[in-house]
């Protein structure tokens, strides 16, 4: 939303803000529409499309429309619904895969916390020291284009080293570690924008009531920082669910929705429906990771009464 | 406590860009009583601003002593001895108007019974009474000054200094404001340093107008207004009044070389 309002028609925030149960219906509408779109997109080509695909030169650019590479959305769901596996005690589908979801969200949660604290620690730093700002930058986004595969590996094997009293390093931290890595990313960057945020006026006002760095910090700097903070959160809640997901299939960690990912893939010329579970799986997971982070931002409202745009 | 709000003493500031050094006040000598109102007035750039900057030490002087109550700048500002208003009003867009006239008490840790009556006066002062619980966003941009005069009056100082403060307000907006800031002063008795670019303003409003002429700024003179205690609306069109404007106004014209008037002056 970017329309500016004329000072001096201000229009209530009633109008403005609160959504009426029209708007919350037609939103629904249109995220279902979507979905639906989306299924008639799959079908169609798989209704039309050729047989092998369609080839330019030596590369596929369309997948095959046969049931092993494109099963029909009807067949994905109700494979959900089916037990796992032929054997007599054997859960639903549906059932494991939410069970794997549940701890990657686990994990992938422990790694988001990890990943705020870091952020905002960096982000603080930089703000408190230009040239903190100056030297830190650079690294945090160079940080950012190893890729999550190179060093998952590393990681694992350097943890399974950690041995300090009582406590020792498990692999599902592995997991959260790479999540982490992800993750602080936009949290470093989103945190350090809203601290720098507040208007000169603030800022000079804060010393004209002698305020040190401390007290300006949580009196002006962090409130003003809500609107950059919140969307850097939402895109590390997703962060850290890819990373989380991606590192469990590198590490091969078990009991996570990566680990069954890899594993029904592997199944797939047998049962190709099967190997679609875990994927809606990761793609619920995903929306739940962010969208936990709306009610963080319902809380906060007050603060993000002049919303930003990033 | 002297009896002087603010004394000025050779006072020169020089800025440091890119293109060298760039002086914007020279050799500035001012006095403010306690309880006096000036208004600082010249074109864009003549440093009028920066002066009151010094004053709250928002910045340093490079040469020459600012002292504010008997006390260098810096330790007036700890002390907290005035109260700042700027052009914007600057709330805080997260705080209610009864959390922004109460964030200086809040911060400096007056206790929450004393704030909440604190408040209540100023916000009655000020004629927002039915507003305490509304957010910036929610105010036309007079009351959004006018919370922000209420905020710069919280901890009764005894110096007000005021950048002009009514700059961004339509005219009708404006006369209000300034007939509520006389009845404001008078009841508290503070000293303001007024900074405007509009000579009709800075007439209805002072006991003395600080003349300033642009690059380097400097003081070209002060014209003491002689227009009596009694600021009301009906003054704005008495001869007196008129007079004092013409004063000011020749005041500002000597020292322009541009013969079509100063730049960047309001002569409404």
């Amino acid at each position: 939303m970017t329309d500016v309002q004329p000072a001096f028609a201000p229009i209530p925030p009633a109008l403005r803000r609160r959504r009426s149960p029209k708007r919350i219906l037609s939103a629904w509408g249109f995220g279902a529409l979507g979905v639906l779109s989306l299924v008639a997109v799959w079908e169609l080509y798989k209704l039309l499309g050729p047989e092998d695909g369609v080839v330019i030169g030596d590369i596929r650019v369309l997948p095959r429309t046969s049931d092993l590479a494109m099963p029909h959305v009807w067949d994905m769901l109700t494979r959900l619904a089916e037990p796992v596996t032929r054997s007599a005690d054997a859960l639903p589908l549906w059932v494991v895969v939410a069970q794997a979801a549940l701890v990657t969200l686990g994990i992938a949660a422990v790694g988001w916390l990890v990943a705020v604290v870091v952020g905002i620690g960096l982000a603080l730093v930089m703000q408190r020291w230009r040239i903190a700002e100056w030297g830190l930058l650079p690294w945090i986004v160079l940080s950012q284009t190893i890729p999550l595969i190179a060093f998952a590996p590393v990681v694992r094997s350097w943890g399974s080293r950690v041995e300090i009293g009582a406590f020792e390093w498990q692999d599902w931290m592995s997991v959260a570690l790479i999540a982490s890595y992800l993750a602080f990313f936009p949290v470093a960057v989103g945190a350090l924008k809203g601290l720098q945020s507040p208007d000169a006026i603030h800022v000079d006002l804060m010393h004209s009531y002698a305020t040190g760095w401390w007290r300006s910090l949580i009196w002006l700097r962090f409130p003003a920082a809500v609107p950059y903070l919140l969307p850097a959160l939402r895109l590390a809640a997703a962060n850290a669910v890819i990373g989380a997901v991606v590192a469990e299939v590198s590490t091969g960690l078990q009991g996570g929705i990566g680990r069954i990912l890899i594993q029904y893939a592997g199944q797939a010329s047998g049962d190709p429906e099967k190997a679609w579970g875990p994927i809606f799986g990761s793609i619920v997971l995903g929306l739940v990771a962010a969208g936990s982070i709306a009610i963080l931002g319902a809380i906060l409202k007050n603060y993000r009464r002049v919303e930003v745009n990033t | 406590m002297t009896s002087e709000a603010v004394t000025i003493t050779d006072v020169d500031k020089t800025f440091e860009t890119r293109s060298g050094q760039v002086s914007a006040l020279q050799g500035i000598n001012l006095t403010v009583a306690a309880g006096e109102f000036v208004s600082l007035i010249g074109p864009s750039g003549c440093g009028k601003s920066t002066l009151m900057r010094l004053i709250a030490d928002l910045d340093t002087p490079t040469s020459g002593t600012v002292q504010v109550f008997g006390k260098s700048a810096s330790h007036a500002r700890r002390d907290q001895d005035y109260g700042i208003a700027f052009q914007q009003a600057g709330l805080l867009p997260w705080r209610t108007v009864a959390g922004n006239i109460e964030l200086p008490l809040a911060l400096h840790g007056i206790g929450s019974r004393q704030r909440k009556e604190r408040v209540a006066e100023l916000i009655d002062l000020v004629g927002l009474s039915e507003f305490a619980d509304r957010f910036p966003d929610q105010l036309s941009g007079g009351m959004q000054q006018r919370v922000a005069i209420a905020r710069a009056l919280a901890e009764k100082p005894a110096l007000l200094l005021m950048d002009e403060p009514f700059g961004a307000l339509d005219e009708m907006t404006r006369e209000r404001m300034q007939t509520e800031l006389v009845r404001i002063c008078a009841e508290t008795k503070a000293a303001v340093v007024f900074v405007t670019h509009s000579i009709p303003e800075a007439a209805f409003l002072s006991d003395r107008v600080v003349v300033m002429s642009p690059r380097p700024g400097r003081v070209q003179e002060i014209i003491p207004m002689r227009l009596g205690a009694a600021r009301t609306e009906g003054l704005r069109e008495e001869h007196a009044f008129f007079d004092m404007v013409t004063a000011v106004r020749e005041a500002l014209h000597q020292g322009s070389p541009v013969p079509t008037g100063p730049r960047g002056m309001e002569t409404r």
